[in-house]
């Protein structure tokens, strides 16, 4: 996917004065936070879990070549082909040749957000392969020739009524009278559009919440029952992951899957959560008869050992992004790559490099609700302050920051003078504020006073007031 | 208790107060007298580094903490009319030296005796009441470094509940950052437009008549909205209602 992170600033204005993507994100913080903070509370060990989660990920980050090798061991023993993918282009590739090996025309998807990393859609179309995505959200966003905007919802940036205007747009082969009007009767159209292409399809792709190295196993977790369909149905199944999905036991993924649920929608477990172990064995009653697992690296391993390495944690929870004031302002596309929000904001530079996306781990009060509500505990903010160091390192903060910042500086280590000059800065703005108390523009903070008025200053600072005061006795 | 036994605090005054409003430090200083506090103001400070910190300004960040520890160690206690600039000591100076270094050892104990004014009145000097009086209908801000940083919550809700006549009104997501972010609000000036809109509508929306926080970044930020919507709420820091300094003209206002 080509990016356009550098470009954040003008995405984000463009967000700001869209309507219709302002109405679809009001309901972000209603929707989201209330429930996840009810899951929280309903559940007396929940802060243990999360620092069990931590734990789990942390030891396995530690032990990651280990942990993988034993996964593909178990996966081999079960029946299944492993392949390793370094980069996005190796995945795009062993994926196609695997379909173009048994002649696949189409294929069906289930939610995955490495495949929109790794551009495995755009890549199977080049093949001449026709892949449908078959999570509502994705199919929803598919139709309309766009990228997900969020982790877990991927068209939370759309209203019903646009959506509704694309299925009567797209499903054109249906009654022009039918009715549309409820969520429910959207969901049931999708579904029965979507059942013959499960049954057609050659090939399922699905992503995995979790690999699991003492048996082999490759985990999702759905609401719709998709990724069931998606897996089960057609004669090769292919799971697509990065390598950090990895956990050691059966155990350590249900700790997981009890924080993912929870902290992603408020509710206790997903709907459906389906372990894939191998292909299908001999008296199973469906299943495939190829299992793949793709194991895709894209930068990742570079990240072990560095202040990012905890960014690693993550289980693409979406909670970050709930709760995220400047996501909330902005939605998804405006960060401008797959992942968005404070944990897009870390990964990002990680994964295409910090000079395209520099912007994103600036675009933070630092207000530290990510970090709060993350299952894993990720240190968000401290991270996207790691990468402002490395950007001021590497000169790459914007010029007007930087000699601002050198002028403060100066100030700040000449007490004598700083205190000379704050105190005719205060005079100055409050004769410029006159008997008004604020000032609605002054030169050098155009910035604050486009959108606000800024309070006077009361006259006299503090040190002088005090130093009065000392004198007087 | 004699004069001897009090406890020395030095006032870290931070530069939006010492620049915009005096008025919150004088109060700051009041308070910490009232709770039995003896108060004392280096006078070469400027500025706790925060600008530089989160600008990724390492270099500037260690050495202007550097002077801040070498001048406010000699005290009991450091107090900050600021949950911004207290974490900034309390929190980040720690993390700006290498573990086993000897200004480590130096921020670290700074560390552990820096305090946001609030918290430190009610946890440390166990102020109950400042005995101020307040007939107003007031909602009360969280300020996002003191309530995640330093787990602000309830200290300034209890000492304001002691505020003779005054009625805490809570308003619609009172935990959610206002937009300010320091550098932010002039980086990203639309985005933290967007956000301090939303703020100043939740602020409205409790039918308070006075706004109080505990930070002047967020104050100015919030004011600045209010009141270029033409708002008549009265915006103030926490500090002066406390402190019974009210009679001054609040945040962007005169007496003219
Ligand atoms: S960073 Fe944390 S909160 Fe955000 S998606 Fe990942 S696990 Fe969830």
């Amino acid at each position: 996917m080509e990016s356009t992170s550098r470009k954040f600033s003008s995405n984000a204005r463009e967000a700001l004065g869209d309507s219709q993507l302002q109405r679809a994100l009001s309901n972000v913080p209603s929707g989201f936070v209330n429930k996840r903070a009810k899951a929280a509370a309903a559940l007396p060990e929940f802060e243990d879990l999360r620092d069990k989660g931590r734990d789990i990920k942390n030891h396995v980050l530690e032990h990651l070549d280990l942990y993988l090798e034993a996964y593909e061991r178990r996966v081999i023993e079960a029946g299944g082909h492993v392949h390793w993918a370094a980069s996005a282009a190796d995945a795009q590739r062993i994926i196609t040749e695997i379909c173009q090996a048994h002649g696949a025309k189409t294929v069906t998807k289930g939610k995955s957000m490495i495949s929109e990393e790794a551009g495995i859609n755009a890549a199977l179309e080049r093949a001449g392969i026709t892949p449908i995505e078959t999570d509502l959200g994705e199919y929803i966003v598919q139709m309309r020739g766009e990228t997900p905007s969020h982790l877990i919802a991927p068209a939370v940036h759309l209203n019903k009524d646009q959506i509704e205007a694309d299925f009567r747009r797209v499903h054109d082969h249906l009654p022009k009278d039918r009715v549309l009007e409820e969520p429910a009767s959207l969901v049931r159209e999708a579904r029965e559009v979507l059942r013959s292409k499960y049954l057609a399809a050659d090939i399922g792709i699905t992503g995995a919440n979790f690999l699991i190295a003492e048996t082999g196993t490759s985990v999702i977790v759905t609401n719709e029952g998709n990724g069931d369909l998606t897996q089960n149905l057609p004669k090769v199944h292919i799971a697509l992951a990065s390598i950090e999905k990895i956990v050691p036991t059966l155990e350590d993924a249900s700790t997981l899957i009890r924080l993912l649920a929870r902290s992603a929608t408020g509710q206790e477990i997903s709907t459906y959560t389906t372990f894939s172990t191998g292909p299908r064995r001999l008296g199973d009653l469906d299943g495939p008869n190829e299992y793949h697992v793709v194991l895709l690296d894209n930068g990742r391993s570079d990240m072990i050992g560095t202040e990012f390495q905890d960014m690693l944690r993550c289980i693409r929870c979406g909670a970050c992004l709930n709760h995220c004031p400047v996501y909330q302002a902005v939605g998804g596309h405006a960060y401008g790559w797959v992942y968005s929000g404070p944990m897009g904001s870390v990964l990002t530079p990680s994964l295409i490099g910090v000079d395209e996306a520099g912007h994103l781990p600036n675009a933070s009060t630092f207000c530290g609700r990510c970090e709060e509500v993350c299952p894993m505990r990720i240190p968000l903010p401290k991270m996207m302050r790691h990468w402002r160091e490395r950007e001021f390192e590497k000169h790459l903060t914007a010029k007007s920051i930087r000699s601002g910042l050198k002028v403060w500086n100066w100030f700040v280590a000449r007490p004598e003078l700083y205190h000379r000059v704050s105190g005719l800065a205060a005079k100055f703005i409050k004769a410029r504020a006159g008997k008004r108390g604020r000032v609605s523009n002054l030169p050098f903070a155009g910035g604050w006073t486009k959108h606000r008025d800024l309070p006077s200053p009361q006259g006299k600072t503090f040190q002088a007031i005090w130093k009065e005061r000392q004198k007087n006795g | 208790m004699s004069e001897k036994r009090k406890p020395r605090v030095g006032l870290f005054v931070t530069c939006l107060v010492d620049t915009f409003r005096p008025s919150v430090g004088l109060a700051t200083v009041k308070l910490l007298e009232l709770a039995g506090c003896k108060v004392e103001v280096p006078e070469k400070q400027t500025c706790c580094a925060q600008p530089a910190f989160n600008s990724g300004d390492s270099k500037s960040t260690r050495k202007i903490a550097t002077n801040v520890i070498k001048m406010f160690e000699q005290y009991d206690y450091v107090v900050v009319p600021s949950g911004s600039c207290a974490a900034m000591i309390k929190i980040h100076y720690p993390e700006l030296f290498t573990e086993g270094s000897g200004f480590r050892t130096r921020a670290d104990e700074l560390a552990d005796k820096t305090y946001e004014l609030v918290s430190f009145l009610s946890d440390v000097m166990k102020l109950k009441d400042t005995g101020a009086q307040f007939g107003r209908k007031v909602t009360y801000h969280d300020s996002c470094s003191g309530l995640r940083e330093l787990k602000i919550h309830k200290q300034p809700r209890a000492l304001l509940s002691k505020v003779d006549g005054l009625h805490l009104e809570e308003m619609a997501d009172a935990d959610v950052c206002c937009g300010f972010g320091g550098t932010f609000c002039v980086k990203y000036p639309d985005i933290s437009n967007d956000m301090v809109t939303k703020k100043a509508a939740n602020v409205t929306n409790s039918g308070a008549e006075v706004l109080l926080a505990g930070d002047l970044g967020c104050l100015l930020n919030i004011a600045g909205k209010l009141q270029r919507e033409g708002s008549e709420i009265e915006i103030r820091h926490i500090a002066e209602v406390l402190a019974g300094e009210t009679h001054i003209p609040a945040i962007g206002e005169t007496d003219q």
